[in-house]
């Protein structure tokens, strides 16, 4: 089964998140970047499928040139092929995503003279979380799309895909080629060996161009929501402070 | 006259409780939209009928319940079609719902098949003669962004953020009148109707447990949580975990609380060895009270509990474990 999996670069967020100065992006001066966790999960599951039933796994991302570092990381971790979508680094509207990204699938459907039997995206991203490119790019390709999956059985022509509700799954069986959209916990993403470091200098990036005009939806300006006035009551330092925590249980009724 | 079409979620005919968030919502931005707009709601599928009255003591006018023989169960293709399909007929200028995972995916299917955009998880919306303005969460709600939605001549689309509205009763029911809508759909989009279930856990789960108690990379290993879940199950709570946790492979996923994982909203939430990033806090920042045990005073969570012990978290939770059994007198 050959296999598409749609990533996004994010910055790597620690206990804080600060905005430029003009509002318009993040401050990832002293932030690593990574690849949005969803995504990072949509990926391991296509390396697994591809290493039980053969096939081959696509990366693809939009964003800067800089992703180049998130596709040889996917490159490390068992990607066979990766394609670059090159903006200018600012950030796209979900509409202008899902043109650009819909070209440049197409572009490479036609290279390899077949459809993906199965593409992934992450459920949402984990920076500006629209909610909305995997299920746009699905619906211009005439391709079906279930969302918020974390269980994935590749079948003859179709893959049954579990959705998670609370306590549970819902079972979905969707015929092939299909759109997923992926939630963290499918599995757990493995690390890259050394060999798979080494393979990834060497693996072949491809770009695409793509031509997509913006969208309805527009950024004015980031900021952080309001700081909460800290005043934590500290009730102790050491066992002791049972007594008071138990208090507090019992006062606001959790302890019948 | 122009209205505001809700969409209101039910699971086999089990009101959804984000239902009333959205009517609450939709009761806001109605009034705050131009030329005195009407508030439609609509069900879909098989139960929707029974709950209609609920919708029309939310405040809404007309109640669309809308059928159809593929309509078993949900389905997102089915449904974003149906709702493409009734805002046309009624020409509204608008469509709302509440972003849970499945009211966003039905929104998405709404602007992917209407070729329009779609803004997600708004905390505010203001509507515009023109262009609405609105601001959305980045980030899970760490992060604001200050947005504008153009769609030309077709309908604004839009979800308000899960738990963005604190729900409240109507101050007045609205007329509630039903009007049945019979979709036209096409058999393909069977294709992603639900097939089956797999219920794994009855009872109380993480997102509505009164009682969280969790544990994150200070707890030491997987056999660490055996503390956590004595005290849980003496307060009739679950266990949860951070990212980290779930990463070392200590606990299932299911059990992470995060962005990435589960939101809640307990009662109490009672943060073991947690340092509070972004991606926890996010979880976690709907929780009523937040107690952070942790040896580290300097750390996030700490500073963002209302309670706090500084203290080894080994220590404290049989402490408070032993004092609960001695007051139960067990």
């Amino acid at each position: 089964m050959n296999i598409l999996v749609c990533v996004k670069r994010v910055p790597a967020p620690g206990a804080k998140i600060n905005v430029t100065d003009d509002g318009q992006s993040v401050d990832a001066a002293h932030l690593g970047f990574t690849t949005s966790p969803h995504e990072e999960c949509a990926l391991e599951e296509a390396v697994q499928i591809a290493e039980r039933d053969g096939g081959e796994v696509t990366v693809l991302t939009l964003g800067p040139v800089e992703a180049e570092e998130q596709l040889r990381y996917a490159a490390s971790v068992g990607a066979h092929k990766i394609i670059l979508v090159p903006t200018d680094g600012s950030a796209w509207d979900p509409q202008r995503t899902a043109v650009a990204l819909t070209q440049a699938i197409e572009t490479a459907e036609a290279a390899n003279g077949s459809a993906f039997e199965l593409i992934l995206f992450g459920n949402e991203s984990a920076d500006s979380g629209g909610f909305q490119v995997g299920v746009r790019v699905a619906h211009k390709l005439g391709r079906p799309i279930v969302n918020a999956i974390k269980g994935i059985v590749p079948g003859d022509g179709s893959v049954t895909a579990n959705r998670e509700i609370d306590g549970g799954f819902e079972v979905y069986e969707v015929p092939t080629p299909a759109v997923l959209g992926v939630k963290e916990g499918i599995n757990l993403p493995r690390y890259p060996t050394m060999k798979g470091r080494l393979a990834s200098k060497k693996a072949v990036l491809e770009t695409a161009e793509i031509d997509a005009a913006a969208g309805g939806q527009t950024l004015v300006k980031l900021h952080r929501p309001p700081e909460q006035a800290s005043n934590t009551e500290i009730l102790g330092t050491d066992e002791s402070a049972a007594s008071a925590i138990v208090d507090i249980l019992e006062e606001i009724g959790v302890l019948a | 006259m122009s209205a505001l079409l809700v969409v209101l979620e039910h699971d086999r005919g089990k009101w959804s409780e984000a239902n009333d968030e959205a009517l609450t919502a939709a009761r806001q931005l109605v009034a705050d939209m131009a030329d005195g707009a009407e508030l439609h709601a609509v069900l879909i599928g098989d139960g929707a009928l029974d709950l209609a009255g609920q919708a029309g003591a939310g405040g809404a006018a007309v109640v669309h319940v809308a059928n159809d023989a593929m309509l078993t169960d949900f389905g997102p293709e089915a449904c974003g079609e149906t709702v493409v399909q009734l805002a046309v007929a009624e020409s509204v200028a608008a469509v709302m719902a509440v972003g849970t995972s499945r009211g966003n995916e039905v929104l998405a299917q709404v602007a992917a098949r209407m070729d329009l955009p779609f803004v997600a998880n708004c905390m505010t919306i203001a509507p515009g003669a023109g262009s609405w303005s609105m601001t959305r969460v980045q980030w899970g709600g760490s992060l604001l962004e200050d947005a504008t939605l153009d769609s030309g001549d077709g309908p604004k689309l839009v979800t308000y953020g899960h738990h963005a509205v604190v729900a409240a009763p109507a101050a007045a029911p609205g007329a509630g009148e039903v009007r049945e809508f019979a979709p036209t759909l096409d058999a393909s989009l069977a294709r992603t109707i639900v097939k089956d279930r797999d219920v794994q856990t009855a009872g109380v789960t993480l997102s509505t447990a009164p009682v969280v108690v969790s544990g994150g990379r200070g707890v030491g290993s997987a056999e660490g949580f055996a503390q956590l879940e004595e005290l849980a199950s003496l307060l009739g709570g679950r266990v949860g975990c951070s990212r980290a946790v779930t990463n070392l492979g200590w606990r299932n996923h299911t059990d992470q609380v995060g962005q990435t994982g589960t939101r809640i909203a307990p009662e109490i939430y009672i943060a073991t060895g947690i340092s509070g990033a972004i991606q926890h806090w996010v979880g976690a920042m709907a929780s009523k009270r937040i107690l952070a045990i942790n040896t580290d005073a300097e750390a996030n969570m700490v500073a963002k509990a209302d309670y706090a012990v500084i203290a080894d978290l080994h220590k404290v939770v049989p402490a408070i474990t032993a004092e609960i059994k001695r007051r139960k007198g067990l």
